[in-house]
């Protein structure tokens, strides 16, 4: 077969080549100067930053600091998310009550609250997870609701023709049909949290890799700033790909 | 034989704003024997659907009754299968799973279920599409699927929606016969919504023809022809009588329900 038929086999090789033309495309336009080095680093700078700032700050290991309270705040969102969103599905008035305020507070900047949090649990991890868990259970909660609101009765009938329990409707065919839209949720509330956790490492200078760009910024260390960003976006990657990979899981079609 | 299930002055308004009631049963009542099979037709919108909802224990409030072996019906009963006229396979789930999935909820095990399941898989002719989901499947096949897994329930009464309806006239008239073979097996009370006067004839032993808005019984035709049938009965002379005569009956109300249908829409 032809070529292209191969690259529209594989997403990810044609994205590479995307991100490698794109790379190029920088490349030249720092050298050529269309592009201030100050403002972006050449491509190569960013990627030749990587062993000196990993020897200096440890990008490595506050990779994974990073990525563990993304995921400790993400788990926190999740277990108290999902059942809220049960919850305002269940009591319409409260659903309907609530949906507003759930969206304008999903709105807020709650970053700005964060020397609310530094008061009470104080430059420790626990701020940083707390702070990323308000923005990430918001969306989760919205899209629970409208997940199962959206569930066909048509579907909800079968299990009522078929006597199922109250428990097995939920678990057996409002959840898995809700699954997408939910999904939806975890996506949007993972990359808030994520922004939101390296925001608050990057004001109070603590914790992984929003900490880093801090520092190297501060330094005036432009490649070594921009290896630590494109550090933070391999967290994001990283859950993007885990979450399609459960919800393939759950719902395989 | 002892009726099993006996509808009677069965009425059902639905009333959504308070504003608009719409009538979709008026007084219907249908005694239905064991293992008889019933087709219901008449014009869309004439509470068809309702009276299986009813029946299937999916609508709670309306007025009259409905029995089954004599003891009256509240809620989803255990010897009532029903068939939707809706897609409703469950997507997540394959073909197997989705059969399977009345056997599950009720405590069996997984090799016995699937080897249950496996068996109504086949009765329907989906061997092979097993390990399938609901999308790689054709809307024929769904509706089969959604029919294995309401036998797979084992119901004494079977409610089947129009579940054919959007399939070709050929490919219908051999699952007509799929479903004679099933039903001579099974020993189930079939009852089937259809629109198709020829499918009515061809797998009933009654038609009930219902009227348009509100919905009533206009006629029940008994069809007296020699049992076991086939698709091939269609050729028969007798066969042309029963057709002629449901049409005649039939032509009346959906020439009304359409102009009413048409003023409503010349309304708003
Ligand atoms: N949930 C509902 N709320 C309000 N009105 C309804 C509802 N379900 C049905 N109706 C109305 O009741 C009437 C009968 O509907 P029903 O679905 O029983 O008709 P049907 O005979 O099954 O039609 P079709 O052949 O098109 O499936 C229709 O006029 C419809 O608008
Ligand atoms: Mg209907």
């Amino acid at each position: 077969m032809t070529g292209s038929f191969r690259l529209s086999k594989s997403p990810v090789l044609v994205g590479g080549i995307g991100l490698a033309i794109f790379l190029c495309v920088l490349e030249i336009a720092v050298e050529t100067g269309m592009v201030m080095e100050l403002v972006v680093p050449r491509p190569s700078d960013t990627f030749l930053a990587f062993p000196p700032v990993q020897e200096d700050m440890d990008l490595v290991g506050n990779f994974f600091v990073t990525l563990g309270m993304t995921a400790a705040s993400t788990a926190i969102a999740l277990s108290i998310g999902v059942p809220f969103g049960y919850f305002l599905y269940r009591n319409r008035r409260y659903g309907i009550a609530y949906e507003g305020w759930l969206a304008a507070a999903f709105a807020a900047p709650t970053v700005l609250l964060y020397p609310l949090f530094l008061v009470i649990f104080g430059r420790t991890y626990l701020t940083l997870i707390m702070m990323g868990f308000i923005p990430g259970a918001i969306p989760i909660v919205i899209q629970t609701r409208q997940g199962l609101l959206g569930v066909s009765q048509t579907l909800l009938n079968v299990g009522r023709s078929f006597n199922v329990s109250e428990r097995e409707m939920f678990w057996k065919i409002q959840l898995p049909s809700a699954v997408p839209t939910i999904f939806t949720g975890i996506r949007i509330g993972v990359m808030y949290t994520l922004v939101n956790i390296v925001a608050i490492e990057y004001l109070i200078d603590f914790g992984g890799l929003g900490r880093i760009v801090s520092e190297m910024y501060f330094r005036f260390d432009t490649p070594g700033t921009y290896a630590s960003i494109v550090a933070v976006i391999l967290v994001s990657v990283f859950f993007y790909w885990g979450f399609g990979r459960i919800e393939k899981w759950l719902r395989p079609v | 034989m002892a009726d099993i299930l006996e509808i009677s002055e069965v009425s059902k308004t639905y009333d959504l704003d308070g504003e608009n009631p719409v009538q979709a049963l008026d007084r219907v009542t249908l005694d239905v024997a064991e293992g008889e099979f019933v087709s219901v037709i008449g014009p869309s919108g004439c509470g068809k659907s309702t009276l299986f909802n009813i029946v299937g224990g999916l609508i709670a409030q309306y007025e009259g009754s409905v029995r089954i072996d004599g003891r009256a019906v509240d809620g989803a009963h255990r010897d009532v299968g029903v068939v939707f006229q809706e897609e409703s396979t469950f997507p997540w789930r394959t073909t197997l799973d989705n059969v399977a999935f009345p056997l599950e909820v009720q405590g069996m095990g997984k090799p016995e279920r699937d080897e249950r399941a496996r068996k109504f898989v086949s009765l329907v002719g989906l061997e092979g599409f097993e390990n399938h989901y609901p999308a790689q499947l054709s809307g024929g096949m769904k509706q089969r699927t959604a029919v294995a897994r309401t036998l797979a329930y084992e119901p004494r009464i079977m409610l089947l929606d129009e579940p054919f309806g959007a399939l070709d006239e050929q490919t219908r008239m051999l699952l007509g016969d799929k479903m004679l073979e099933i039903w001579a097996a099974l020993n189930q009370t079939m009852l089937l919504i259809t629109h198709n006067i020829t499918e009515a004839v061809q797998l009933s032993d009654r038609v009930v023809v219902m009227s348009f808005r509100p919905g009533k019984i206009k006629e029940v035709i008994s069809i007296d022809l020699p049992r076991p049938r086939s698709s091939e009965v269609i050729s028969t002379p007798k066969f042309g009588e029963y057709v002629g005569r449901l049409w005649t009956l039939l032509r009346e109300e959906a020439s009304r329900g359409m102009v009413e249908a048409e003023a409503e829409l010349a309304a708003r």
